[in-house]
């Protein structure tokens, strides 16, 4: 797990991050926001519909929008193929913390009697999943333009004998203790916390602190494709001609 | 049908009285409804009660055949049942959000964090087993099931006791508790679930064993399972209202407080149990 010189198995110091890399491009299937986020090998794509008028009126609330958040694990995404149906326990479970994670971090008071659809596929799992789905989830809303109180940045923590480990892959998560925490880098809180493995409560505020100053980071490479992506498509508009505004395009003719 | 929702009077009404620092049912805020551990005639026939919120567990065992690729193990299944019963609110087929959590939290509680010595149950390596079958049932729901439930549990295993067997060879013989004494499963350790309800108005304290108004108006839940000697298994807290990091440690802090208290009972309630039983052998 971790050698002799603070090396882990894929060569990554203690407090090492793995690669993250976001795409916020469309996927082509007309979804009004998407994003393809991978932390190493863990790779999650995210499709956000609407706010759209919902299917089924009774899923309506009058005075908010209604967050319906579907995931599905591609049965090869892991190194064991199976298949888990959209009855799974552990699927249902996924979606439902997703839901409350982002239903008050979405303004939803301002889409009232409408619906915002959010599919996740998980292509890849290599450890981290909760933590790729948040991630992925937050940018997919912002490429939407979905009005968000706040970014929510999710990173996993681990303890292996008493040294903590950051951002672990699936053979860690497997061995080691682990939490994944999730906050809102601006306001600084904490909205996810999910540890499912034995844990001493001394060494669970080690990880859990460390792990929030983790998600800063993060944080800070999310912002940037953000950033990157509306520079682009700003810059891609100026290139096709000046924005038609009335005056400008008369003196043009 | 969506359950009817609280009407705006009470809603108000408990958000005043929290305001003031007090709970509708006069508890303080981090103070735990009376629990009542209820034993059955039978070993590992538990009935447990958090205020008006009462599930019943029981856990059985018979020998089974291990499956080829763990043959040391003995292992443990879990079935848990809301049933109509329980609230007006549940319904029979597709598993609503609560049943879910539930299922996942007592699975979490008691087969991933390794409650029951699982070799301890193997018989004959690739031959026998014991299976365990623990079955919930869920009574009567006035808030805070998720912590009756996995209580109920956890005090099931204490108190069940499996039939001695001898082997000679390949020869398994089972000796019943009329004859020989029923051996208790080896735990590893007794976690137990707490769970702390916020809400929206975040100057508002968080409460501790939410009953059934304070759950239908909390604005996040923090469930955290753990054990006397301070050692988490479960930490969840799924979205809701965002917290400061500090009042989460708060928060585990306490639980390790009330863990304690609550192993304390529990060992008290097993032994008067068990002092009870007691026969004479002549």
């Amino acid at each position: 797990m971790l050698n002799a010189g603070g090396y882990r198995s894929d060569g990554r110091r203690q407090y090492e991050l793995r690669t993250i890399s976001i795409d916020l491009s469309p996927q082509g299937s007309g979804a009004d926001g998407s994003a393809s986020l991978t932390h190493g090998l863990t790779q999650v794509n995210v499709c956000v519909f609407g706010p759209r008028e919902a299917k089924m009126r009774s899923q309506t609330y009058h005075d908010r929008a209604n967050v319906n958040i579907e995931v599905a694990i591609a049965a090869f995404s892991a190194s064991e193929r199976r298949k888990r149906g959209r009855g799974d326990k552990r699927i249902l479970e996924l979606s439902q913390t997703l839901k409350s994670t982002f239903e008050p971090v979405i303004q939803t008071s301002l889409y009232p009697r409408s619906q915002i659809d959010i599919y996740i596929q998980v292509l890849q799992q290599d450890g981290g999943l909760l933590q790729a789905c948040i991630n992925a989830t937050t940018l997919a809303l912002a490429n939407a333009g979905i009005p968000l109180y706040d970014f929510v940045c999710a990173v996993t923590g681990g303890v292996h004998s008493t040294s903590p480990l950051l951002d672990l892959t699936l053979l860690e998560e497997n061995d080691l203790p682990n939490v994944t925490v999730a906050v809102m880098p601006r306001s600084g809180k904490v909205t996810v916390v999910s540890m499912e493995t034995r844990l001493h409560v001394d060494r669970f505020e080690e990880i859990f602190r460390l792990a929030g100053e983790a998600a800063k980071a993060i944080h800070v490479e999310m912002k940037k494709s953000v950033r990157d992506r509306t520079e682009q498509l700003v810059a891609s508009m100026q290139s096709v001609g000046r924005p038609p505004t009335g005056v400008d395009a008369g003196d043009e003719y | 049908m969506r359950p009817p929702s609280p009407s705006i009077p009470e809603k108000d009404f408990l958000f005043a009285a929290l305001k003031q620092g007090l709970r509708l049912d006069g508890r303080e805020f981090l103070e735990t409804r009376p629990v009542t551990l209820t034993f059955g005639p039978e070993l590992g026939w538990v009935e447990c009660s958090l205020g008006k919120t009462r599930v019943l567990a029981q856990v059985d065992a018979k020998m089974v055949k291990p499956p080829p690729e763990r043959p040391f193990e003995g292992f443990i299944t879990i079935h848990s049942e809301l049933s109509p019963m329980a609230s007006s609110e549940f319904e029979l087929g597709r598993p609503s959000e609560e049943e879910v959590t539930i299922t996942r939290m007592l699975d979490k509680v008691i087969r991933r964090s390794d409650v029951v010595d699982k070799e301890s149950l193997c018989i004959l390596s690739g031959q026998r087993v014991w299976h365990l079958r623990l079955n919930v049932h869920c009574l009567s729901d006035s808030g805070n099931l998720l912590d009756c439930v996995c209580l109920a549990g956890i005090v099931a295993l204490k108190h069940f006791r499996r039939p001695d067997v001898e082997v000679v060879g390949e020869e398994v013989t089972v000796h019943p508790p009329t004859f020989r004494a029923p051996i208790p499963l080896s735990l590893h350790h007794n976690p137990y679930c707490f769970t702390f309800a916020f809400f929206s108005d975040t100057s508002l304290n968080p409460v501790l064993d939410p009953n059934l108004l304070e759950q239908r108006l909390n604005g996040g839940l923090m469930s955290i399972a753990l054990n006397a000697q301070r050692e988490l298994c479960v930490v969840q807290k799924s979205g809701g209202v965002p917290l400061e990091p500090g009042d989460i440690l708060k928060i585990v802090n306490v639980a390790a407080l009330k863990a304690k208290d609550l192993d304390a009972f529990v060992e008290s309630r097993l032994q008067e149990d068990w002092e009870g039983r007691k026969i004479e052998i002549r």
